[in-house]
């Protein structure tokens, strides 16, 4: 990993507090619906499915696919310098919740939408953010790289 | 029971000055703006009783918010029976809609509505530091927090993934996309106040900087100073306007049935637009064959392009093909599209050029850039990305 960016970083509240500091143990996590298991994001206190208040922070596996991607050209941020890419995964456990995120170790020509994603977090103060690289059995790269 | 579109008519456009770095007092521009409404309908500020505008004042939204209702009310001591602003709405021309309901339920007679930006006056304020930025130091919240911190810090990066996965999914090429901007350059040669009239190629369009993979440059909209107004008045005050005759309503679209978000929805189509394309068409019996052109939102090429998928002129998917070569979308084509320039070109009246243009247009007052035979039905958009709204227009 390159040394930490400082960027600006979400306010911590009790409603998105697990999710930002999630990556402390290096899992993802996101709320569930308690009864129809259905997971919820970005966290509200209803579920959208059963309407449900009943609602439960669990683990994901951290795996994805990427459903959209663009490389930015532009500094819109003084401290994070172009370019970098920008993606919307989805998680493997339930395709309609999505990730905005940044995709890392992975050259720019082999990035494809539909490819395979694992997690990875990166630390900035108290926040982890969860960004994802091409999953190792996905990679053209040799395993164990990094 | 009538449709209450019928019940509104717009009986006055007026504009400020519009340009990059104008060093003029957003208040400044909106009165200009509004007086120049006011005097096109033929109507003094003592006959205006509604007032509505899009966001409003909202604090620290910079160039963003040029004035609100209320400082406009107070400048110019209106007395409104009725007035309201606000960002959360149908697009900007959710205003509109506003104030054709205000009129329709008897409220008001005459609502001023307006839409004033001075984003390039306030970046230069900014660099040379008379205006110091008031935000960046705190946490993000309110739904940017979700994308800021990984550097999508843009409208350019949000539209750019949507429009990734379309090229993705259907093939569409720069080439295609770049029709839009190319046509928009084309009409702007021929609008006194559009912001950029220079020729531009193809070859211009491609060898643009790259802001954001797949969109370039003149992908995007540009950012000026500029106030925008209307007159909304009751059909019955018409014939005692100005002109006597006035650019009426058809039907509007306002639903929203998508994910209010810039990531958990259909990532093909920008959000905001397919409830609004739909209930337009629910609201009137006339169809994509009876409409004479589209002044439709392009703060990104690429809203255009979902607009005009989403509203059916073209099949799903066949954006790409219906835009190729650009002739169906010339001022003489098929369908003439922002026959101003649109945002990409004209500059970025936030919505409000849309429905300018579509009401010049239908007037026959458009000069040098008239759609040829006397075009009588016009949609004009806004939004996408955000909640957005359309309106089906018609000469008198």
């Amino acid at each position: 990993m390159s040394k930490p960016i400082k960027r600006p970083l979400p306010l911590l509240t009790d409603s998105n507090r697990f999710f930002w500091t999630s990556g402390a143990d290096g899992k993802l996590r996101f709320v569930r619906c308690s009864d129809c298991q259905n997971y919820i994001h970005p966290p509200v206190p209803v579920c959208d499915k059963c309407l449900s208040m009943e609602q439960e922070v669990v683990a994901v596996s951290g795996r994805a696919t990427l459903a959209a991607v663009t490389v930015n050209h532009q500094m819109w941020i003084p401290t994070i310098e172009p370019p970098y890419v920008v993606g919307i995964v989805e998680i493997e456990e339930q395709e309609s919740v999505r990730l905005t995120t940044n995709i890392v170790q992975c050259d720019e020509a082999d990035l494809k939408i539909g490819m395979s994603l694992e997690v990875e977090f990166e630390q900035c103060e108290d926040v982890f953010l969860p960004v994802f690289r091409p999953a190792v059995a996905a990679t053209q790269n040799p395993a164990g790289e990094h | 029971m009538e449709k209450f579109e019928y019940s509104a008519a717009v009986t006055g456009m007026g504009m400020s000055d519009i340009g990059r770095r104008l060093m003029r007092d957003p208040m400044a521009l909106t009165v200009d703006a509004s007086l120049a409404a006011m005097a096109d309908a033929g109507l003094t500020r003592d006959d205006i009783d509604g007032v509505c505008t899009y966001p409003g004042m909202v604090p620290g939204a910079g160039g963003f918010s040029g004035a609100g209702a209320h400082d406009l009310m107070d400048t110019l001591r209106l007395k409104p029976n009725w007035h309201n602003s606000g960002l959360e709405q149908a697009g900007q021309l959710g205003s509109i809609v506003a104030a054709m309901m205000a009129v329709a339920t008897g409220l008001c007679r005459h609502v001023l509505c307006f839409r004033t930006v001075w984003e390039a006056t306030y970046v230069q304020l900014q660099r040379t530091g008379q205006i110091r930025y008031s935000g960046g130091s705190g946490r993000l919240s309110g739904g940017m927090e979700w994308r800021i911190p990984f550097g999508a810090a843009s409208a350019a990066n949000w539209i750019a993934m949507y429009c990734s996965r379309y090229m993705h999914d259907f093939g569409l090429t720069r080439e295609q996309l770049g029709q839009i901007a190319i046509n928009g350059r084309k009409n702007a040669a021929l609008t006194p106040y559009a912001v950029y009239k220079d020729p531009m190629t193809m070859q211009d369009y491609l060898d643009a900087r790259i802001v954001s993979t797949p969109l370039g440059l003149f992908d995007c909209d540009v950012p000026c100073d500029a106030s925008v107004a209307f007159i909304i008045s009751h059909k019955d005050t018409v014939k005692d306007c100005r002109r006597g005759r006035a650019v009426g309503f058809e039907a509007v679209g306002t639903a929203n049935t998508e994910r209010v978000s810039w990531d958990q929805g259909d990532l093909r189509y920008l959000t905001g637009i397919e409830g609004a394309a739909n209930m337009l068409w629910s609201r009137t019996d006339l169809r994509t064959k009876d409409i004479d052109m589209v002044q439709l939102y392009d703060g990104f090429s690429f809203n255009a392009l979902c607009w005009l998928e989403k509203l059916g002129f073209c099949g799903v998917g066949e954006a790409g093909a219906f835009l190729e070569g650009g002739q169906r979308i010339a001022r003489d084509g098929e369908l003439p599209l922002n026959t101003n320039g649109g945002q990409l070109s004209a500059g970025r009246l936030h919505g409000y050029g849309f429905l300018h243009e579509a009401c010049v247009q239908l007037l026959g007052e458009a000069g040098e850039r008239q759609v040829p035979n006397n075009p009588q039905t016009a949609i004009a958009s806004s939004g996408g990305g955000v909640p957005g709204s359309a309106l089906l227009l018609t000469a008198p």
